[in-house]
């Protein structure tokens, strides 16, 4: 009288046996051909992602990277350096700023001495720009021009997207080059954020706001306005007179099970094959031999975040979560 | 004709061990999926950590976006309190060549991933869209967008209702003389309300959750269009997981509030209808 | 005369708001022609997502399905302290935003969560990998077989069920020839549904996959991956088959559908 019963059990046993199975085959691996060279994971900001879409096949041509298999995960800075503390998985973690990366070796999984090595543990850079709509209808070329009355600026949210701390210490940046008080800066930062209309997540989805047709300027990345261009959206790009140069710092993590190819993966980026192809994406390349290549325009009054005192203080002083000078301009602005 | 099951004997309609192993396995299931994720919430919600409880609750930008959600979301049951009627209305009492399809398409909406919906509505009420119509990036822009999640909810409550009412009353009422309009008032309304309140009940809970489909349309801009689940998502997303917490939390209980509400009203309406 | 004003206007809402949208992603993405859309959808990543998609789906629907019955039975047939509060935990997946539900799911499983160090120590991940990603994908579709089985069950009554023990059969076999049967298209209505909204999951799984393109990205995080990426054929072309495999979950509906509610 029993066995019906047990026919049933059986079933919906094997069933969840089934599911089980898949799942474990699931999460030892991909059930595609295992890559002889290994995997590597990359975690990086969310601009250079088409950057990378040429430069992991550059990789992989190379003795150093044949058979390796690249997974990549982009997002906002400041969300993919809180993911990956928060147990993304990751081999090697590219970031478009170093308070980033610091985030991360404060919370011991990437080594104290990422930075020393002659690039200074940076990968790739570029300048904050204005992008704007094609012909350039509202004549915007300088700071002042973007808070006119009637300008609306797009630029993303600063606890999200690296490029939006970038475009705010331009600003700030800008108006100390041009002789301005630190508290006359802080309030044209305040100006500033009247005008901005909305805080997209990271850098990318502010240019897709932008392109749908929200704003006058999108304070944006020279590489991202160039990357717009060669997709053909509609847009023209001014960097301003006085702006900051990025610096986008990259680093293999302390865990990773792949070190020798991560490394070696790091390696190849910043090799003159793999600045090139940062070149050819718009980015400004660290390796002076690509940089000569392109004849990126150098703007007169650039300066570095060391003319602001480092990102270390800059990024507390500016972007802490309760405390910061922006955080207060950003909080204020709505209410 | 089928016995209410609380006025028999109790009878076990599976054997002892089997009903134990089953409740046994159900209670954990119900525990680890549900339960454990929802304490973890609200425990999270009163934790001090970039903000407390209070602070991430009256944050301008999070009332803001409770705000808008909470408008947008009954702008949205109105509309579809009366344009439900109208669809279940020709659904039912009407009858036109391609009806069936069009009874088929309503549910499109339950089986539609939200972010393909979102898309679509971007593709076609967008920047680029065909018609030179360009809603993006405003509250029109999310009211088309919960209207769309929410389109089969009134319309497949009230449908059952319409197809089971007596006519004869409505004859009746033709009979002596009541236009189409008054009979619809005083005989067909009364019948309905009930339904379009379970209806409404169930599109408010979906609207003013909605993610997927609003967060390509709308542009997410803080204070003017940024809903409280896309708040949240970035709340989230900046690292403060508390504050979000905090503000779901206050989500959860308003929607518990006006679901209550709702049912509340709706038993009222119905309360000559029980025995 | 009435009848065509409300015709009208119930059908151009139905045309503005339903019809024309999915229309015209249909139209955009076949607008270059078959071959560009098909390769958008073959590309390994775009396979992938939905190979996963699938895959967590097989897991979930199953799972929440021998547990609907299950809940249903204990919901209808016995009686226990605290049947209220089962209730409201059912329902409520169909309140959360799954915004929220992922949320609830990161501060449960993640570092920071209440079972985060544990994990950690022993090399389990939850979050950002696959096993988080079902886990709220059940949790959001968890609702439907139990709430499609439960009035069938009030309606049948017992009386049958103790017919076949007065005649001598053990709970299973009275569950397996009597009841099962009784229930099987409500049964099968919530499977449907319980599908659906396991395919079509984006809010929850955005929020706790990591976003790891050909890893941990869904059919849905892949059509927003494509539309970041200005990739607009990709995204449209992979909203095409979701759109599909929901029209295929339409059929099934009105197959399944509770006889009342159709003509």
């Amino acid at each position: 009288m029993r066995s019906p019963a047990r026919r049933f059990a059986l079933a919906g046993c094997a069933l969840l046996l089934v599911a089980a199975a898949a799942a474990a085959v699931l999460a030892s691996g991909d059930a595609s051909a295992r890559p002889t060279g290994g995997t590597l994971r990359l975690v990086a900001y969310s601009t250079p992602r088409d950057a990378y879409a040429k430069l992991i096949p550059a990789f992989q041509d190379t003795t150093a990277g044949r058979g390796t298999s690249v997974e990549q995960s982009y997002g906002g800075s400041g969300v993919q350096a809180r993911a990956v503390i928060a147990g993304l998985k990751a081999d090697v973690v590219a970031f478009s700023l170093e308070p980033d990366m610091t985030s991360l070796v404060k919370a011991g999984l990437v080594t104290k001495t990422w930075k020393q090595d002659r690039f200074k543990g940076m990968v790739s850079r570029s300048v904050v720009v204005f992008a704007v709509r094609k012909g350039n209808p509202k004549n915007i070329r300088s700071w002042a021009d973007i808070v006119k009355p009637g300008v609306d600026v797009v630029t993303p949210n600063v606890q999200t997207s690296g490029g939006a701390k970038w475009n705010v210490m331009a600003a700030y940046g800008a108006q100390r080059k041009l002789g301005k008080s630190h508290k006359q800066a802080v309030a044209y930062l305040a100006k500033l954020y009247d005008h901005v209309v909305s805080q997209d997540k990271s850098a990318r989805e502010a240019l897709q706001t932008f392109l749908a047709g929200r704003g006058d300027v999108l304070l944006a990345y020279e590489n991202e306005a160039i990357f717009a261009q060669k997709r053909n959206q509609p847009l023209d790009y001014v960097i301003p007179k006085a702006t900051i140069s990025i610096e986008n710092p990259i680093a293999v993590m302390k865990k990773s099970n792949n070190k020798t190819t991560a490394n070696a993966f790091v390696r190849f980026l910043r090799t003159k094959p793999g600045q090139l192809i940062f070149g050819e994406n718009g980015y400004r390349p660290v390796l002076q031999s690509a940089a000569k290549k392109f004849g990126f325009p150098v703007p007169k009054m650039q300066f570095t975040i060391q003319y602001l005192g480092g990102w270390a203080k800059v990024d507390k002083r500016f972007f802490d979560p309760r405390t910061g000078i922006v955080t207060k301009i950003v909080k204020r602005k709505g209410g | 004709m089928s016995a209410r099951t609380e006025s028999l004997p109790r009878a076990p309609a599976v054997g002892s061990t089997g009903a134990g192993l089953g409740m046994g396995f159900a209670t954990a299931y119900l525990s680890l999926i549900v339960l454990l994720p929802l304490a973890a919430l609200v425990w999270h919600s009163g934790k001090a950590g970039r903000s407390n409880f209070w602070e991430a609750v009256s944050d301008p930008q999070a009332v803001s976006a409770l705000k808008l959600t909470l408008a947008v979301s009954t702008a949205v049951c109105l509309i579809n309190a009366v344009m439900g009627t109208v669809v279940a209305w020709i659904l039912v009492r009407d009858r036109f060549p391609g009806q069936g399809v069009v009874n088929a398409i309503i549910d499109l909406p339950f089986a539609l991933p939200t972010i393909v919906a979102g898309l679509t509505l971007l593709a076609l009420y967008g920047p680029n869209g065909p018609v030179g119509v360009d809603v993006a990036f405003s509250r029109t822009a999310v009211v088309l967008a919960l209207l769309f999640v929410t389109l089969p909810f009134v319309i497949r409550t009230v449908q059952p209702v319409l197809l089971e009412l007596d006519r004869e009353m409505e004859e009746a009422a033709a009979s002596l003389g009541a236009g189409p309009l008054l009979t619809f008032r005083h005989i067909v309304f009364p019948n309905l309300f009930p339904a379009i309140l379970s209806g409404v009940a169930l599109a408010f809970a979906r609207a003013i959750g909605e993610f997927g489909a609003v967060v390509l349309i709308s542009g997410n801009l803080p204070f003017k269009t940024e809903v409280a689940s896309v708040f949240i998502f970035g709340r989230i997303e900046s690292g403060d997981a508390p504050g979000a917490a905090a503000v779901s939390v206050v989500i959860l209980l308003i929607s518990f509030a006006v679901l209550l509400g709702i049912g509340a009203l709706r038993r009222w309406t119905t309360r000559h209808d029980r025995a | 005369m009435h009848k065509w004003v409300l015709r009208l206007v119930g059908l151009s809402y139905l045309a503005v708001l339903l019809a024309a949208p999915v229309g015209l992603v249909f139209w955009r993405t076949f607008e270059h022609g078959i071959g560009p859309a098909w390769d958008a959808v073959t590309t390994p990543a775009a396979k992938h997502a939905f190979v996963l998609t699938i895959i967590i789906a097989a897991i979930a629907v199953p799972a929440n399905t021998i547990f609907g019955v299950i809940c249903a039975l204990a919901i209808v047939r016995r009686r226990f302290p605290g049947k209220g509060i089962v209730n409201a935990l059912v329902d409520l997946p169909l309140a959360l935003s799954p915004v929220v539900v992922g949320l609830a799911f990161l501060l449960l499983y993640g570092r920071n969560g209440w079972f985060g160090n544990w994990l950690t120590d022993h090399g389990i991940q939850v979050v950002f990998a696959l096993p988080g990603m079902i886990l709220v994908t059940i949790f959001v579709s968890l609702p439907f077989v139990v709430r499609e089985v439960v009035p069938v069950l009030r309606e049948i009554g017992i009386e049958q069920e103790q017919a076949a023990a007065t005649l001598g059969a053990s709970g299973f076999q009275t569950f397996q020839r009597v009841t099962l049967p009784a229930i099987r298209w409500a049964v099968g209505y919530g499977v449907v549904l319980t599908t659906a909204r396991a395919l079509g999951e984006f809010g929850a799984v955005s929020v706790v996959s990591g976003h790891i393109v050909g890893k941990t990205e869904t059919a849905t995080l892949h059509v927003e991956e494509r539309f970041r990426s200005f990739d607009y054929t990709g995204a449209y072309a992979a909203s095409v088959v979701l759109a599909l495999l929901a029209i295929a979950t339409l059929l099934a509906m009105s197959l399944f559908k509770p006889k009342e509610a159709t003509r």
